[in-house]
């Protein structure tokens, strides 16, 4: 058994955090004030590598692994979640055309979103169908005569999706087969009969844009199909185990943010004639914080070690998300505790933690459908 | 272009604190960076590539941990990476490091441009990038703001406390950097996986790799030697001259400077 990082590990930790310090907090409280995608901060991330992480070296990618890709994101998310989140789900869309997609797919798509500075998506949720994939009405029905996919419907809630070149569509390629017809289609931005809908305001994770995505007889060349037809479900589904990783570490790192605020506040405010740091009430707080974002960090790391080594890591990526994610929340409402008037205040950036932390416990699937993957898993 | 870089590692002073009783540092768990002038040096270099191509390798004289630094500048896009270490080298001054540094960026060889920072955070002394380019016999242009290739030419904007210097330079030169020179870029994410899980690639010159005089190098060889060192102690021994008005404070000023004889 061996809990260490290795060299290369230590570096790029060192690196990301250098960077998320030096590039993305200067202006975490900006982007989450008026909301903007901070597209200057994914350029930035592109160009040292950081969305290439995970993808081999062959495909315009960084090389690397899923450990590696949890250490930036996590050190990202210490600073502003939702860059991390931007990176995180970003990088879902390489897995998916990497895993599943074909050789000439690969070289078309995959150096333009891992080193290119294209942005990715993932589109799954629809109005009518958030845990309950299977009810998905969007289609996508091959048109024999002209060799394309004819998209309707709506997906809403997609994070990235009015900024991305490029999405992954899940759609029913056979309506009459439910689960069984739903097949994983590209579509570029731009494409006619394709365009965004609603930009949705949040509670937090403002930088992350959250967009409803139109498809009114949106046709696609049927060389966008990625994988088989039939076997989207299946796509969508492992691409989603991934992505609960990419949670787990940023819930992780908004805790681990929020922990480190905390400690140097609680060193600075004198109340009673000391530094609070010195009640116990307070230590203990810190105790527990501190206690559970240990526990959260190993079973993120356990899960992404599982991924990286190709075992089964379904059980394990749904226990760590669910974990690292009520623990963000956890430890951001005390940090904000400690805080107290000043915790509430925008001029600290807890109350922001505390907003942001909330979205890790919904989306890529929200507590409770974890405890269904986790509860099926334990008792079969 | 095949341009050389000196870089130095050296500890993070800012995380250096002093051991008052003795003057020395207390290195003891301070991470270790590469010179932040070095930086923008290796930077430079590394921007000249990207738009003109060629070579950047990168030289470093240091005990053996010194090849952490080393690795930093492969990630960050060096081609190649030199450590000079040998016992022999231990205590050399600025004299004996430039001269074997010089014979290192001789034993490289094949380069149109040099590169150093100005100086190191740690001695802060500004010369051995100079006296390297003596013992070359190349001209240099130290304190380097803006570098510009124009055809065979070089433009150069020196900046000093009495002004900018347009300076027009041919290779081989030998340039130092300073911090405004640029913006270094940080290691890649593929170069960290390249450098620190692949192969080692960096060589290493001893003493019996380099064309250096002994005589010149090491503790013996450094004209200077480190008498005492020692953090100047401030005292702050201050008085307020109260007086009715400024006429009254000025002429209990002078008496008091009367009384001290100093004036």
């Amino acid at each position: 058994m061996d809990f260490k990082f290795t060299d290369a590990q230590i570096m790029l930790q060192k690196v990301a955090k250098e960077f998320a310090e030096t590039e993305i907090a200067p202006i975490a409280a900006e982007v989450d004030k008026l909301g903007y995608f901070p597209k200057e901060s994914f350029e930035k991330m592109a160009k040292i590598g950081f969305t290439g992480i995970g993808t081999p070296v062959e495909f315009g990618g960084s090389g690397g692994n899923d450990i590696d890709k949890a250490i930036v994101v996590t050190e990202i998310a210490k600073k502003c979640a939702a860059t991390a989140a931007i990176l995180s789900i970003h990088t879902i869309f390489a897995a998916v055309v990497e895993k599943f997609g074909n050789e000439e797919q690969k070289q078309k798509y995959l150096p333009k979103v891992t080193s290119g500075g294209c942005l990715g998506a993932f589109a799954l949720t629809e109005p009518n169908a958030g845990s309950d994939a299977a009810s998905a009405k969007t289609t996508a029905i091959l048109d024999e005569d002209s060799g394309e996919y004819v998209l309707n419907g709506t997906k809403c809630f997609i994070s990235g999706g009015g900024q991305a070149q490029y999405l992954a569509i899940f759609a029913l390629t056979d309506p009459s087969k439910g689960l069984k017809g739903m097949s994983c289609i590209l579509v570029e931005k731009g494409t006619p009969g394709f365009s965004i809908g609603k930009i949705e305001e949040k509670m937090g994770i403002h930088g992350s844009e959250t967009a409803e995505l139109i498809f009114d007889n949106c046709r696609v060349p049927k060389e966008n199909l990625i994988g088989v037809e039939g076997k989207g479900f299946k796509i969508a589904m492992s691409a989603l185990d991934g992505a609960r990783v990419g949670v787990a570490a940023q819930a992780l790192g908004i805790a681990e943010g929020a922990l480190e605020e905390t400690i140097k506040y609680v060193h600075e405010r004198v109340q009673f004639g000391k530094p609070i740091g010195q009640l116990q009430g307070i230590q203990w707080y810190i105790a527990d914080m501190a206690t559970k974002t240990e526990c959260a960090k190993w079973m993120m790391y356990r899960a992404a070690y599982l991924k990286k080594e190709g075992l089964p890591y379904t059980k394990e990526a749904a226990m760590a998300k669910l974990n690292a994610s009520e623990n963000a929340r956890f430890v951001t409402n005390l940090a904000l505790q400690i805080h107290g008037g000043y915790g509430y205040m925008k001029d600290y950036p807890l109350e922001r933690m505390y907003r942001d932390a909330k979205i890790t416990e919904i989306y890529e699937g929200t507590s409770e459908i974890h405890k269904v993957v986790i509860s099926r898993a334990v008792i079969g | 272009m095949n341009i050389i870089v000196c870089v130095k590692q050296v500890p993070n002073t800012n995380e250096v604190r002093i051991n008052q009783e003795t003057g020395t540092l207390i290195r003891d768990g301070v991470p270790s960076i590469i010179n932040p002038d070095d930086r923008n040096a290796l930077e430079e270099a590394l921007a000249l590539k990207d738009e003109h191509g060629g070579k950047v390798s990168v030289i470093s004289m240091g005990p053996p941990q010194a090849k952490e630094a080393l690795k930093e500048a492969l990630a960050m896009g060096a081609d190649e990476a030199v450590l000079v270490t040998d016992r022999a080298f231990g205590g050399s001054d600025t004299w004996a490091t430039a001269t074997i540094l010089a014979a290192a960026v001789e034993k490289v060889g094949g380069y149109d441009l040099v590169f150093c920072g100005r100086q190191a955070i740690d001695g802060d002394t500004a010369q051995v990038g100079p006296e390297m380019a003596e013992f070359l016999d190349l001209p240099q242009v130290t304190y380097c703001k803006e570098i510009k290739v124009d055809g065979e030419k070089i433009i150069v904007n020196r900046f000093t406390e009495t002004g900018d210097y347009i300076l027009e330079v041919k290779p081989p030169v030998v340039f130092t950097a300073i911090k405004e020179l640029n913006k270094p870029r940080y290691p890649s994410a593929r170069g960290i996986f390249e450098v620190y899980d692949g192969p080692d690639q960096i060589k290493v010159y001893t003493l019996e790799d380099l064309d250096v005089d002994v005589t010149q190098i090491g503790l013996k060889g450094s004209p200077t030697n480190v008498y005492k060192s020692f953090v100047p102690v401030r005292s702050k021994n201050s008085e307020i001259i109260e007086g009715f008005n400024n006429k009254e404070k000025a002429a209990t000023l002078v008496d008091k400077l009367c009384d001290l004889k100093l004036i």
